[in-house]
């Protein structure tokens, strides 16, 4: 096979690509101003619960440098929880502990953390080493999730999570992204996690790949990925396109957790969502796009979206 | 947003402004689109600083240079707001003197030259007769009288006449690091009064003249010291720190016989720097352009002093690598550490050379990754953090820079020229991307950085790249359309058709 694909042949599949996602959909469809909105989680999140929207339960904020020697006390009798930067991008910077031994944390990969390695990623965090521009920042300290047992045959480690595109209120594509032992546990596509492709209508897995190469199981628990199907598969579109109405975003991307106990949940938002979905799908979002601009003229509620989507033939013929 | 159309009129528009004014220029002002003639202009320029002294005449007297065997004077030009200046000729030996009856504070005079490159003039240059002035006498104690015997026996016992004895001489002195008797000679003194004093010793008819080493866009230069010998009554150039009597093409003769550089009455902490700036184009359309009046003259960078001048020359290579850096990130999809950063490397990049500057940046960021790896257990904040890798990249730069000089490389001193604070944050960035993402993503991001400074280096090195947009400054407006065009390019990038190949199969 070929190295490169000839660029008639990728317009033709309709693969949106970086330069035309900037200067089509990410600016002229999310004002400038939008964007701190999402781009400080804590922000989201007050903004979520006003919005009656599911989200991690927030524990704590620490706002100052001062106040990461009260974290001893404050943790005390927490057991499980995750450290996050308020302004971080890419899941940098986020410290899961899944438990307490003896005087030490205990990571999601088994690994065991002290007091002060903890107080010391918390500074970094405040001094801005993961924030997008570099300035100061806060840490969000929230409950930790509990994947729904669902995904145990799934994932490695790492909390599984459901990347939905909403473009202008309208679901378009979606995705799960299970974690590996190559990506540490971590649930990003570069950094060697598994993307599976789901079908926008049903929840139902279509396509997968990891590091770009189409495969099809999981390559630690061995697990078959087209069985996939994610159970009350609207509830979560709706989940998703409720943010539309919270954040004014037109082009979104909207990552959804599901918890054992309180089901589905929004972990964040995304104002620049990336492009690998695509692959993930193996369908191009280009025509999807098109498509809502041509049937998006009138005003209408969530549940009218996320309906009009899902029994549009359009998406339906769409499929793979 | 601007539709499409009325983007691309104004693309159109500011390319045929560019254009316009470009074709304008070179009507007027007779300046050729491409430099073909190889023939070396150099534009040389003495700028005197001094500090006048309050209610006294400033007369300042300044040797000037004459025509040489190698370069012609082609023009000559003194810039000096209420001076009086007139020139006066003296043997072989011309002075400049300046003078004003009240002056305050610090002033700055220049005097300007242009020098062409020329062997069919000046025979008899070098025949002229020049006054012997007298010189301090230097005085050997015991010790150093033997040893200054000693190299002069070993080189008389080489050479056959003064020219191949003085030759013989400069080599030994150059080497005299290995022969330890003669490294006393230095104690106290300095390389040229030793040389001068041992040519007197042995009876060789000299001087020592100043000259300046011509290099292309340097600024704050000053004068160094040359040997001339009388032999069969002509005199001979010899470049004190080289053996070879090959009268070297690149020093400009400036003043001759041991006369003083400049005399300052009525001011005082005078000092005389040089700046040059080499270009290849005809001297006669050159001069047009260099002085004339009004018109495209008055809009031309020409009309600054040559100090800000070269400056301007690199400054105006800058775009061009703004440009290099849009089409390789938009149209390529390269990744690099840093938007401009791969532009700032290649900036220094031109100051030592391609492959010695890339040995240079990969060294330095690699022992840089290495010391803030340790640096991380101290668990500072990221300023503090940062601050410390900026002492410890110049830690490393004047390691490099020793080690460099006792290698006999000429390497370390250009590392001087990267910049510090960028290179500072590209540590401390590739750091935390090693320990997030890991080492593929840092080499990737590396090579990313390195690939496009070096296809901006090779845009802004192309000697045609150089001349056009020195001279015509205004074809920057077509680097700006175009990088206006790419920035709304709403194509596939390159490495877009490797990432999504797989679609094909579909």
């Amino acid at each position: 096979m070929q190295a490169f694909i000839n660029p008639f042949a990728l317009k033709k599949s309709g693969v949106l690509g970086m330069n035309s996602r900037n200067i089509e959909f990410i600016s002229p469809y999310n004002d400038r101003k939008l964007f701190p909105l999402v781009d400080n989680k804590l922000q989201t999140k007050l903004l979520a619960q006003e919005y009656g929207i599911n989200t991690p339960t927030l524990l704590f904020v620490v706002h100052y440098q001062h106040d990461v020697y009260k974290l001893k006390e404050k943790l005390q009798n927490i057991s499980s929880f995750v450290i996050k930067p308020a302004c971080g991008s890419g899941g940098k910077g986020i410290l899961v502990i899944k438990s307490k031994k003896d005087d030490g944390f205990v990571k999601a990969s088994g690994s065991v953390v002290s007091l002060e390695e903890v107080i010391r990623h918390v500074t970094n965090i405040l001094a801005g080493l993961y924030s997008l521009s570099g300035d100061q920042d806060s840490a969000i300290v929230e409950t930790l999730i509990e994947a729904d047992s669902f995904f145990d045959a799934y994932s490695y480690q790492g909390v599984p999570d459901i990347r939905i595109i909403v473009f202008q209120g309208y679901p378009v594509m979606a995705m799960l992204r299970l974690s590996t032992q190559e990506s540490d546990g971590k649930a990003n596509l570069h950094q060697g996690a598994v993307g599976v492709g789901l079908d926008i209508q049903s929840g139902k897995a279509i396509h997968a790949v990891m590091n770009g190469r189409k495969v099809l199981t999981h390559p630690d628990t061995k697990e078959h990925l087209k069985s996939i199907a994610i159970k009350n598969w609207r509830e979560k579109l709706l989940l998703a396109c409720s943010c539309y109405d919270m954040s004014k975003l037109g082009y979104l991307g909207v990552d959804i957790v599901l918890d054992k106990a309180k089901g589905a949940m929004l972990l964040e938002l995304n104002a620049r969502p990336g492009l690998s979905i695509q692959v993930a799908n193996s369908k191009g979002l280009l025509p999807r796009l098109r498509e809502i601009q041509r049937v998006a003229t009138k005003k209408r509620s969530v549940e009218e979206r996320v309906d009009f989507v899902i029994n549009s033939s359009f998406f339906s013929m769409n499929k793979s | 947003m601007i539709s499409k159309k009325i983007l691309l009129l104004l693309v159109s528009f500011l390319i045929a402004l560019a254009l316009f004014i470009a074709f304008m220029r070179h009507e007027e002002t007779g300046i050729p689109f491409v430099s073909s003639e190889k023939k070396s202009v150099w534009m040389i320029e003495a700028r005197v600083d001094f500090q006048a002294l309050e209610n006294t005449p400033v007369t300042i007297s300044l040797s000037l240079p004459s025509d040489t065997p190698e370069y012609k004077i082609y023009f000559e030009q003194s810039v000096s707001a209420g001076y009086g200046f007139n020139v006066s000729q003296q043997d072989a030996l011309r002075r400049g003197t300046w003078s004003i009856r009240q002056a305050k504070g610090r002033q700055t005079l220049y005097y300007k030259i242009q020098v062409v490159q020329d062997s069919a003039s000046q025979e008899g240059f070098f025949k002229e007769p020049l006054s012997i002035e007298a010189k301090d006498e230097i005085l050997w104690n015991k010790s150093e009288s033997i040893a200054a015997k000693q190299i002069l026996a070993d080189a008389y016992a080489k050479s056959s006449d003064d020219i191949s004895f003085t030759r013989e001489l400069i080599k030994i002195l150059t080497q005299i690091d290995e022969n330890k008797e003669g490294s006393l000679l230095f104690a106290k003194r300095k390389y040229i009064e030793v040389l001068n004093k041992l040519l007197d010793d042995a009876g060789v008819v000299h001087k020592i003249s100043l000259a300046l080493e011509l290099q292309d866009a340097r600024r704050n230069q000053s004068l160094t010291p040359v040997i001339e010998v009388l032999d069969k009554g002509e005199w001979v150039l010899f470049d004190p720190k080289n053996a070879l009597h090959e009268k070297s093409k690149s020093f400009f003769l400036w003043t001759r016989g041991g006369k003083s550089l400049i005399d300052v009455v009525g001011g005082i902490n005078a000092r005389v720097s040089f700046s040059m700036i080499k270009e290849n184009m005809p001297a006669l359309e050159l001069a047009q352009a260099h002085f004339e009046e009004g018109g495209f003259g008055l809009f031309s960078i020409h009309r600054l002093p040559i100090e800000e001048q070269s400056f301007f020359k690199m400054l105006l290579l800058l775009p061009i690598g703004a440009l290099v850096t849009v089409f390789m990130r938009l149209l390529i999809g390269i990744k690099t550490s840093g938007t401009f950063m791969p532009v700032l490397i290649a900036m220094a990049f031109l100051q030592t050379s391609l492959f010695l500057g890339m040995v240079n940046f990969v060294v330095l960021v690699a022992i840089g990754l290495i010391l803030r790896s340790l640096l991380s257990s101290l668990n500072l904040l990221l300023v503090a953090r940062i601050a410390t890798i900026i002492v410890i990249v110049i830690f490393i730069i004047i390691f490099m820079t020793l080690i460099g000089y006792e290698l006999g490389f000429n390497t370390g001193m250009s590392v001087a020229f990267f910049p510090i604070i960028i290179l500072a944050w590209t540590i401390e960035r590739m750091s935390i991307l090693w320990e997030e993402q890991g080492a593929r993503e840092v080499v990737i991001q590396g090579i990313g950085s390195l690939l496009v400074a070096s296809f901006a280096y090779m845009a802004m090195v192309n000697g045609y790249v150089v001349h056009l947009f020195f001279n015509f400054p205004e074809l920057h407006l077509i680097v700006i359309a175009l990088i206006i065009l790419m920035g709304r390019y709403t194509g596939y990038r390159l490495l877009e058709l490797y990432r999504f190949r797989e679609f094909k199969s579909i």
